[in-house]
């Protein structure tokens, strides 16, 4: 496989970023009430990925090393700001669907993790790559567990009624759990555990250090 | 190092370690970041305040839509909306030399110069000032009010909340609750903008006999008509929204404004 290529598949599922690095897992249990959020949280965590990784593999050679966290963070953060003004000016349903969680982007361990742990070590091109597969990777599990909890927990997908709930004279009762905070855990730790029984190099053994180029959590 | 090359170059071929280089880089990452996201907010600025008027016009003409008997009654007085007027909180009178179209009650809450403080302890809704003037909305028929529409807003568990109240004619009962604005958490205190909740509304009775505001969310269940069903996993969403109303619909909000309504008409 052509390396460029496989910087882009490796985070799918080898090494992705939620379910082997657990990075950004906040966000992946706030905004995957519904798939819509899910996919909208998707696409602004993948565009700020590409763009901070950009930027900061362009000036790597000249970010001093003692400052680097706070250059990176301030350059994140600005881009998270501008996006979120944008979709507040061009996409406001979306945006007032996703409240402060794009905001909230900024504290998201993966973008600042794969800045630190690649953009500043990497030329521009493998950088955005990198940022992409990462932000595909992250948006795979979003989306999973988003459909999963807007199918078990309203019945439907992207708000099209797909199993009809009893209260419309449908048989399904909608499992009101799936709409809070600890279903997204259960269902990110059922995945990790369906992942590591199927890749087990994935699974960490106590004796061995975790394999892999993960730095921050 | 190459001494013709201009000042900016010298500076980038500078060690990273050198001090000079470590501040001169800070400043340039924070002055760039800072023009790119004051030039964002600003140039961005009238689209989303458009976004943010047209959605709260379509909440309230929404919230009308729903009303039972509303178009009727829209068709048979030949008003296609309601008529705004300005008030003053303080004495209960429209303000007749001001046009509500031009009153930013928002901007006048804000300025020191008009604000008016909230004493604390008649502060449930948690604002500390509020405007001296509101915006109501009024439908009149044959000189009788069918309904007032009052803007509210109070502060909830994470973030100011803002709504519509919609009373009926006996200006004791809710025809209908419009959440125009809040952040609460997603899922649990943003379900406030539910229309199945807001559905819980309508018939609820705002003051007991004595006259003394009572309308509260509770936990769990309601049991008498001056209860609302609160959100499971929001009771201080439900407590924000409780306070909301009762200081908007006491003394230092709309009450005296009512108690004149309720004797002399518009």
């Amino acid at each position: 496989m052509p390396k460029g290529l496989s910087r882009i598949t490796a985070p799918l599922i080898g090494q992705n970023p939620i379910t082997r690095q657990i990075l950004g897992v906040c966000s992946a249990l706030a905004v995957t009430t519904g798939l819509d959020t899910a996919l909208m949280m998707s696409a602004a965590l993948t565009s700020v990925l590409c763009l901070s990784s950009a930027i900061i593999s362009l000036l790597r050679n000249h970010i001093p090393h003692v400052i680097r966290l706070i250059v990176q963070i301030t350059i994140i953060a600005s881009l998270v700001i501008v996006i979120d003004e944008l979709m507040q000016a061009f996409a406001f349903e979306l945006s007032r669907a996703l409240s402060v969680f794009v905001g909230l982007i900024v504290t998201n361990c993966l973008v600042l993790g794969r800045a630190e742990a690649f953009a500043m070590r990497n030329p521009v091109g493998p950088s955005i790559l990198d940022a992409l597969g990462n932000g595909l990777g992250y948006s795979l599990i979003l989306i999973l567990v988003g459909s999963i909890r807007e199918l078990l927990g309203q019945g439907s997908l992207l708000g099209v009624v797909v199993l009809v709930p009893v209260a419309d004279g449908g048989w399904f009762e909608p499992l009101g759990l799936m709409q809070l905070a600890p279903a997204a855990f259960i269902i990110i730790g059922l995945l990790v555990w369906a992942i590591r029984s199927y890749w087990t190099d994935q699974a960490e053994t106590t004796a061995q250090a975790t394999p892999g180029e993960q730095v921050a959590r | 190092m190459d001494d013709r090359r201009a000042p900016f170059w010298r500076f980038l071929a500078r060690d990273n370690e050198d001090p000079v280089k470590i501040l001169g880089v800070a400043f340039l990452v924070a002055l760039i970041s800072a023009i790119v996201v004051s030039s964002a907010a600003i140039l961005l600025e009238p689209r989303q305040t458009a976004h943010l008027e047209a959605e709260r016009a379509a909440r309230m003409a929404a919230m009308l839509d729903r009303l039972p008997g509303m178009a009727d009654i829209l068709a048979e007085t030949g008003a296609d909306s309601l008529r705004t007027y300005l008030v003053d909180l303080a004495t209960g009178q429209i303000v007749p030399d001001l046009d509500p179209d031009d009153y930013d009650a928002a901007a006048a809450a804000a300025d020191p110069a008009t604000a008016v403080a909230i004493p604390a302890d008649l502060d449930l809704a948690g604002l500390r000032q509020r405007a001296p003037y509101a915006p109501v909305h009024i439908l009149e028929r044959n000189g009788r009010v069918e309904l007032v529409v009052l803007p509210v807003s109070g502060t909830g568990y994470a973030s100011r909340i803002e709504a519509l109240l919609a009373l009926q004619s006996d200006l004791g009962t809710v025809a209908a609750l419009t959440i125009t604005s809040q952040g609460e958490t997603a899922g649990l205190g943003a379900r406030i903008e539910n229309p199945e909740w807001q559905a819980l509304w309508p018939g609820r009775e705002i003051a007991d006999d004595s006259g003394q505001i009572v309308i509260a969310v509770v936990r769990g269940q309601a049991s008498s008509p001056y209860e609302v069903d609160g959100i499971s996993g929001a009771t201080r969403t439900g407590n924000g929204v409780t306070n909301m109303l009762r200081y908007w619909l006491g003394e230092h909000g709309f009450g005296p404004f009512l108690d004149r309504l309720r004797e002399q008409g518009v």
